[in-house]
């Protein structure tokens, strides 16, 4: 048996963020904000967040698009639909 | 350099927007108006300029209706904001097209996020928390690619918030994809949907394209929003009446809700309740003036509407007169069980400037 050591949330988030603003994964920081760099604007929102729902296989809530304001407030939104 | 000292100090968005009774909010909303005032006087040369030449000093307002306020045509021909150009992440205009003036609106990233969050506030309770499948009545192209924004791209943006699994039903030639559609359909049956779209491309581009296919079509369980165009559908002698029969009938809609907004007021949009009333939220309230004196009119008298909203920071919009008829229906009454005021548009100032909120394409170049 190969052992697989589990991907981060961080790491899997990073790359949906990267790939959905098609951006570089060294670019998705916890700083970067929605609105601070041209490629994430409400267009590009609206599919990242559809992106991050087929990732996770979650339904993000209306209130939570809305305050998706950066990548360190996604990770902690994510987190909570994916806790167990 | 912004002072945020003068901004409002509530958060609007921690409260129910429809639960405050008129009598209490009154006072709240014009201490807060009173500071947005003093911060566009502070931060805006030409609003403080205006201000200074109609002889209004620096006195608060000690009732609403005593609020400045501008002419809402006014961001046609200045275009005045209260952040420096460097702040401005976001203009949006009305869709004006050649030969008339379009409105500029200057937005901040913290006004933005405000507007968002207050539709979010405001249409949440007629929908729910949950995002629904949504059905845009209009072309994908109508949304743009992000950047500047007309008034109908921002309201598609805006209302997108709400949906998933986004379908733009028109194509770039605003003729229906009716099979995209019935796939759309298949794909989401018994699941409640939500459908938007401005009301004029509403009732031409899906209700008579759908009488002109022969085509009776169940969107249900659905609820559709509507705003935007209305003053073109009067235009057409079609009444919110009968707009909501035969669009009820036709898809099998579950609730129909109409807005009053404007790319000026952006955000502090009124929805139309399941009494076909339209609600003042928390953040924004109106009043009616008698357009001839701008007196304020009697409980139930026709007049000018004047919108008012805490949102407006970054651009001198908190307190603007439109060219709108209309009339208050009631105070802390209304069938629907949310309290405030409530009111109802009745047309246009005949002879005014035509001023669609978002569509103002002259009739003429329309019906050519």
């Amino acid at each position: 048996m190969n052992y697989m050591p589990p991907i981060s949330l961080h790491d899997r988030l990073q790359a949906v963020f990267a790939d959905a603003l098609q951006i570089a994964a060294a670019q998705v920081t916890d700083d970067l904000a929605y609105r601070g760099i041209p490629e994430w604007n409400s267009v590009a929102h609206m599919a990242l967040i559809a992106a991050i729902e087929d990732q996770f296989d979650i339904m993000i809530e209306t209130d939570d698009v809305i305050d998706m304001s950066s990548f360190a407030k996604a990770k902690t939104i994510v987190e909570n639909y994916v806790a167990p | 350099m912004t002072a945020p000292a003068a901004l409002p100090e509530i958060d609007p968005f921690a409260v129910d927007p429809f639960g405050q009774p008129a009598t209490a909010k009154d006072e709240m909303l014009c201490r807060h108006l009173n500071r947005l005032t003093q911060h566009h006087r502070q931060n805006c040369a030409g609003y403080r300029a205006i201000l200074d030449a109609v002889g209004q000093g620096a006195a608060p307002a000690s009732t609403l209706d005593a609020v400045p306020y501008l002419p809402a045509s006014l961001f046609k021909v200045a275009p005045l904001q209260s952040v420096p150009d460097a702040e401005v992440a976001q203009v949006l205009t009305s869709s004006g097209t050649s030969g008339q003036a379009v409105s500029r609106i200057a937005l901040d990233r913290p006004t933005a996020a405000d507007l968002s969050r207050a539709l979010v506030a405001v249409v949440k309770p007629f929908i729910g928390p949950k995002r629904l499948p949504m059905i845009i009545v209009d072309a994908r192209e109508a949304a743009g690619t992000g950047g500047a924004a007309s008034a109908r791209a921002a309201a598609v943006r805006g209302f997108s918030t709400f949906g998933r699994d986004h379908l733009h039903l028109l194509g770039p030639n605003m003729a229906p994809d009716w099979d995209a559609l019935d796939t759309f359909l298949a794909r989401h049956h018994g699941e409640t949907k939500l459908v938007f779209g401005f009301t004029f491309v509403v009732w031409q581009h899906l209700y008579q394209a759908a009488q002109a296919a022969g085509r009776r079509i169940d969107l249900g369980p659905a609820i559709l929003i509507h705003g935007g165009g209305w003053k073109r559908l009067a235009d057409l002698a079609v009444s919110n009446a009968e707009f909501r029969g035969r669009l009820t009938e036709t898809f099998g809609l579950t609730a129909i809700h109409n807005y009053y907004g404007m790319i000026e007021q952006v955000g502090a949009i009124f929805m139309e309740c399941e009494a076909g009333r339209l609600h003042t939220p928390v953040f924004s309230d109106i009043l009616i003036r008698d357009p001839t004196t701008l007196r304020p009119a009697t409980p139930g008298e026709q007049g000018l509407i004047q919108v008012m909203s805490l949102l407006p920071r970054s651009y001198p919009g908190h307190c603007l007169l439109t060219e709108d008829l209309g009339s208050v229906t009631g105070t802390d009454d209304c069938p629907c069980g949310r309290p405030g005021r409530t009111f109802r548009i009745d047309g246009r100032l005949p002879a005014a400037e035509l001023r669609g909120c978002s569509d103002t394409r002259p009739l003429s170049r329309l019906d050519s």
